[in-house]
């Protein structure tokens, strides 16, 4: 056990080192000039070669992609091109909205995809299901940012029950966070209903088929414990696995709802320096997602030993 | 029962927000701050950034006049020696008195970036703080323009800093914000890109006139105006229906509906002079190597389509063929007729054919992420389509079209044909300072032309010793501009600011400033 | 010692669960829906009122009329003409990102499945892929060839390939403990005829089902890529675009996003459904346990 979650651990070393390549190299080749972007619209070619050459853009790739590993391996992020503040203080600024906005997600997706999974399995092939599934695919068919705009539209201008935009942190109170966080993460929220209710319908209907489940039915069991003690418990590990994959997907909704809702978390950031060919900026917040991507699917690989007594390393 | 937990938590944030008992102006403006250094870089939103924290010595009233601001000067008979003469009680953020050393030590920087400074060092003789409070300015030969230019509100005014800072080489950007104006910059709480907050700076003495664009007294009433961005214009308009925001600087024109009938919204025009939209020709590549076929490009045009679909509703926008500005002192129209009012079309065919046009397409750079630069190209296309050009629009981000459009190269090989640009009207209205009336080959601005007439109109303009003459130059540049298509003028342009009803006395400056206004609660 | 959920087959119950009871009736709704909206899209050129590009900006915004039954848009084009034509390059989007995906995964998946040597290499390349999140990556890479159609599908595609590779080299490794396939190899049957008769059929139906998927959600990616500022250009209308050049007018002019929407999300709801239907019916096992 122990054996397989270094060997597990050590393997995330090469991917981020391939993660850092590809991402250096795709950067250097894209056309744009950070420097073009701060002189503006009046500065002439030789200006713009002076603030590139003071900016070290002017070096040879290899000589700055190992000046940027050296940089990364002393814990250091860089600086960005266009404002000169350090990448880290920009990340940290602006990654609480972020993550509380996905973990809100997750925890809302589960609390509605949940139940509506299992209901949709228990009553296989009613209304219920068919209803349960439409809306699943559903969720997988409408753009987010079209979401977002019809909740905006219903809830903050018709209904006024939530302010349009913005974002208070968890600091300024759980009220003010839940009154700017909440609309954001039920967006957020609809391709992991959908995801969540389909993954716990289908497990659940296969677990419900087993004999184990027949006979704590035939032993007289209340229902309740059969659905959530007995079977739920064994579909649980490939929801993991869907909160796990699915992280990719929230990363990309959170990008849109980031501008919809207009919330100052890392996915504009991102998004802003790839406009603006901040490349210190870009590099590190696609590392650090990747990272963060990795190390998410790593721990509910690792986790599975605990929801699933049969897996064992 | 939801609507009750969602109104307590409404009451909450609410609380939360008188809990602080300073005034606070909350401002969306046209684009993020990311830049902090006023002097590297000519976009507006660090130019009006700058105005907030710094100061200038000359400032430019709303009669385009330079008028004391810092300083007071006095100009020798022979017009070759400017004495500026600091006034009392200059002092800046870090508590440091403001000293005739650190305005020459900000002057000599930018006037290694800005042109406008360039034509003035290549007449200086010398540069000189002769005591605490004295600058002396002297030149090889008179300039006319001399305050003009220390005055402009763009491309580069010359903000003045602390000596130290103005020491940094003038292709790096500054590290420390310490300026001398009326509000302070709160490092602390700066967000790149999307937040930026600024606090009364309460040593600030304002002059005893009343303010007047960029002029006169900065009276701070407010303690603390904080800029955000947003990307999105319509989450700025709801913001500011539901009083999350108290301004938005520029207003889309089609969202306006959705603010009319608000009793706490005004939406106005702040500064009638606008903006001007423009297109620029390549000069070094076919087919716009050929004077005709620039010129059949010019006749193809008319401008209401363009802003029509830009801006919308015709009472922000005017179709203007004056390459300074329609409302400026040198405005004229010359040469721009089938601009204003269409109709140009078949005299536009007739001179492709003439030129012998061989169907070589225009590579037309169509920016996506500008909202102020997305419609022109896709009319302009449409355009010269129908005049017969063979039109390629080819849409990039913005990061990638101003790297284009600096590249010489062929179309077919990384160049470009044509692009459209906006500038702010007083950053046009001088022939010295339009970029666009540049005709020196490779030192040009983008586009390149090597035009030697305009180039010795510009001298004439620049030795005329009064307004009528320079009026009499500046229509002759008018004529010669469109007639090599320098540039085509497409029209001006204005877009309104909105604001909630409890802010008062702002401002009809063109650089949008936070001195003078009023919060009520 | 259970068997092991490998990490490379996390997909595998996504997949698994991406899947409906096949009641006929919305599978054949589906079908006749999707039908009507590719027939509609592919004849766009002839039956869309207008040209999706001739523009008035003088009359822009307009309301529904007998001349634009949907209205207009911000450059006075008319809506309808739009939202038909856009859909034709929507639908290529899709098909093209899924052809190219799947081909390319099926290639990449089966040397990595095959050859011992390479499949280390492989995986952790596509390891590397696939942590970085889609969108940004399909942003960069528009950034880098500039806003085209090609470079759109290549941006869509790319992320995606991991995927299918991973997908691909789970069928194959499970197929290669079949007896027939040790038995081919033990025979000396050459590898091309291994990999063509043995070990490619395993591949199709979970291809093909996969293939549906990349497709619905290509269109998506392509809608959200325009909407983010890394789209194609205004002058080749796609519901995408479409979407994203009326959501400045959202609030005015909501059309401009709802009718786009409504034909997106249809076409990808009926492509789903079809997805899940060919699923069942290309997976008998799973069909019969889930019923």
């Amino acid at each position: 056990m122990l054996g397989y979650i270094l060997r597990r651990c050590l393997a995330v070393i090469p991917v981020m080192l391939l993660v850092a390549i590809f991402v250096f190299l795709l950067l250097r080749l894209t056309p744009g000039d950070p420097a073009a972007i701060i002189a503006g619209d009046m500065a002439t070619p030789a200006q713009l070669e002076r603030i590139r050459a003071a900016m070290g853009l002017n070096d040879p790739i290899h000589i700055q992609f190992i000046g940027w590993v050296g940089q990364l391996l002393r814990g250091d992020l860089g600086v960005s091109l266009i404002s000169n503040t350090p990448v880290a203080t920009m990340v940290a600024d602006r990654i609480a909205p972020t993550l509380s906005i996905a973990v809100l997600t997750i925890l809302i997706s589960v609390a509605i995809a949940v139940p509506m999974g299992v209901l949709a399995a228990w009553k296989h092939r009613s209304a219920a299901d068919y209803a349960v599934m439409t809306f699943s695919v559903l969720g997988f068919s409408v753009p987010v940012f079209v979401i977002g705009y019809l909740f905006i539209l219903i809830f903050s201008l018709r209904l006024g029950w939530f302010p349009v935009q913005g974002f208070q942190p968890l600091s300024a109170g759980l009220g003010a966070f839940l009154s700017t966080a909440f609309l954001p993460a039920l967006t957020l929220s609809t391709i992991y209903v959908a995801l969540i209710a389909r993954m716990t319908r289908a497990n659940m209907l296969e677990v419900l088929g087993e004999d184990y489940i027949r006979t704590a039915r035939a032993k007289g069991a209340p229902e309740r414990r059969v659905l959530f003690r007995h079977a739920f418990r064994n579909a649980a590990v490939p929801i993991l696995t869907v909160i796990g994959t699915g992280f990719a997907l929230l990363i990309g909704g959170v990008v849109v709802t980031e501008t919809v809702f207009n919330i100052p978390g890392i996915g504009r950031l991102t998004v802003d320096a790839i406009l603006a060919r901040d490349y210190p900026v870009i590099q590190a917040m696609i590392l650090l997602t990747s990272f963060f991507y990795v190390l998410v699917n790593l721990l509910i690989d690792l986790s599975y030993s605990l929801f699933d007594p049969r897996i064992r390393y | 029962m939801f609507n009750r937990l969602t109104a307590s938590l409404l009451a909450s944030t609410l609380l939360a927000g008188t809990a602080w008992a300073e005034t606070t102006i909350t401002a969306v403006m046209h684009s993020g701050l990311r830049v902090l250094d006023p002097i590297i870089t000519t976009a507006h939103i660090s130019r009006n950034h700058a105005y907030m924290i710094y100061d200038v010595l000359v400032a430019q009233d709303s009669d385009f006049q330079p008028q004391p601001q810092m300083a007071d000067w006095t100009v020798s008979d022979d017009r070759l020696i400017y004495t500026f003469t600091l006034r009392e009680g200059l002092t800046f953020h870090d508590g440091a008195p403001v000293t005739a050393a650190d305005a020459v030590a900000s002057l000599n920087r930018w006037s290694e970036r800005d042109a406008g400074g360039q034509v003035i060092m290549d007449r200086t003789a010398s540069l000189e703080a002769t005591d605490e409070r004295t600058i002396t300015w002297t030149l090889t030969e008179p300039f006319v323009p001399m305050l003009d230019v220390l005055s402009k509100q763009s491309a580069i005014p010359p903000f003045i800093m602390p000596a130290r800072v103005a020491e940094t080489p003038a292709d790096e950007a500054i590290t420390e914000y310490v300026g001398s104006g009326p509000f302070r910059f709160v490092e602390a709480e700066f967000q790149p890109g999307l937040k930026v907050v600024y606090e009364k700076f309460d040593e600030y003495v304002p002059r005893e006139e009343p303010a007047s664009w960029m002029a006169g007294g900065k009276v701070v009433n407010v303690d603390r105006v904080e800029w955000v961005n947003m990307p999105d214009v319509q989450t700025a308009v709801n913001a500011l229906s539901s009083g999350e925001i108290d301004y938005i600087e520029a207003m889309q024109v089609d969202l306006i509906p959705l603010l009319e009938g608000d009793p706490n919204v005004v939406v106005e025009v702040r500064e009638p002079t606008g903006m001007q939209t423009m297109t620029r020709m390549n000069f070094l590549h076919p087919p716009f190597d050929n004077p005709q076929v620039r010129q059949a490009a010019l006749k193809a045009i008319t401008q209401e389509p363009v802003l029509a679909a830009m801006v919308g509703n015709p009472e922000y926008y005017q179709v203007c063929g004056a390459i300074l500005g329609c409302g400026t002192p040198l405005e004229s129209t010359g040469g721009s007729e089938t601009l204003v009012q269409g109709g140009g079309t078949d005299e536009a065919r007739a001179l492709l054919e003439e030129a012998g046009y061989d169907g070589t397409p225009v590579v037309l750079l169509a920016p996506t992420d500008m909202v102020a630069l997305v419609t022109q190209p896709v009319v302009i296309s449409q355009a010269l389509r129908e005049a017969g050009f063979q039109v390629e629009l080819q849409p990039m981000d913005w990061q990638t079209l101003v790297t284009r459009r600096a590249s010489q190269a062929a179309p077919s090989e990384g160049g470009w044909n044509i692009f459209v640009t906006n500038w702010m009207v007083p950053e046009i209205s001088n022939p010295i300072s339009n970029p666009m009336l540049n005709g020196r080959g490779d030192d040009a601005w983008f586009g390149w032309p090597t035009d030697e007439a305009i180039e010795a109109l510009k001298e004439e303009f620049i030795d005329a010793s009064d307004a009528e003459t320079q009026a009499e130059v500046a229509a002759r540049i008018q004529d010669h501009a469109l007639e090599n298509g320098l540039l085509i003028p497409l029209g001006q342009y204005t877009l309104p600011q909105a604001r909630r009803t409890t802010i008062t006395g702002m401002l009809d400056s063109p650089v949008p400033v936070f001195w003078g206004i009023q919060k009520t609660e | 010692m259970a068997q092991i959920p490998q990490p490379t087959s996390a997909m595998q119950p996504v997949l698994r669960a991406l899947r409906l009871p096949a009641f006929g009736i919305g599978t054949k709704l589906a079908a006749l829906i999707l039908a009507v909206i590719v027939v509609l899209t592919m004849l766009s050129g002839w039956i869309a009122p207008h040209d999706p590009l001739s523009m008035n900006p003088m009359l822009r915004l307009q309301d529904p009329s007998a001349a634009h039954p949907l209205g207009t848009d911000n450059f006075g084009r008319d809506i309808l003409s739009r939202v038909l034509i856009g859909g034709q390059l929507s639908l290529i989007i899709g098909i093209a990102t899924a052809a190219v995906a799947v081909l390319l995964g099926l290639i990449i998946g089966l040397i990595a499945g095959f050859f011992r040597t390479a499949d280390a290499i492989i995986m952790r390349a596509m390891d590397a892929l696939m942590a970085i999140p889609s969108i940004l990556l399909a942003i960069a890479l528009v950034a880098l060839n500039g806003p085209s159609v090609g470079s759109v599908i290549a941006a869509i595609t790319i992320p995606e390939i991991p995927r299918v590779v991973r997908l691909v080299r789970a069928v194959i490794l499970s197929a290669r403990e079949e007896p027939y396939v040790e038995a081919a190899i033990a025979l000396g049957t050459s590898m091309p005829k291994i990999l063509v008769r043995h070990l490619v059929p395993n591949t199709l139906a979970p291809l093909i089902v996969q293939g549906t998927y990349i497709l619905a959600s290509a269109i998506l990616t392509e809608a959200i890529l325009s909407f983010l500022g890394a789209g194609v250009s205004t002058e080749t209308p796609t519901w995408g675009n479409i979407m994203a050049e009326g959501r400045l007018f959202f609030r005015i002019k909501p059309e401009l996003i709802l009718y786009p929407g409504i034909a997106l999300s249809l076409c990808i709801l009926s492509i789903n459904l079809l997805g899940d239907a060919a699923r069942d019916m290309l997976d008998p096992r799973l069909k019969k346990r889930a019923g």
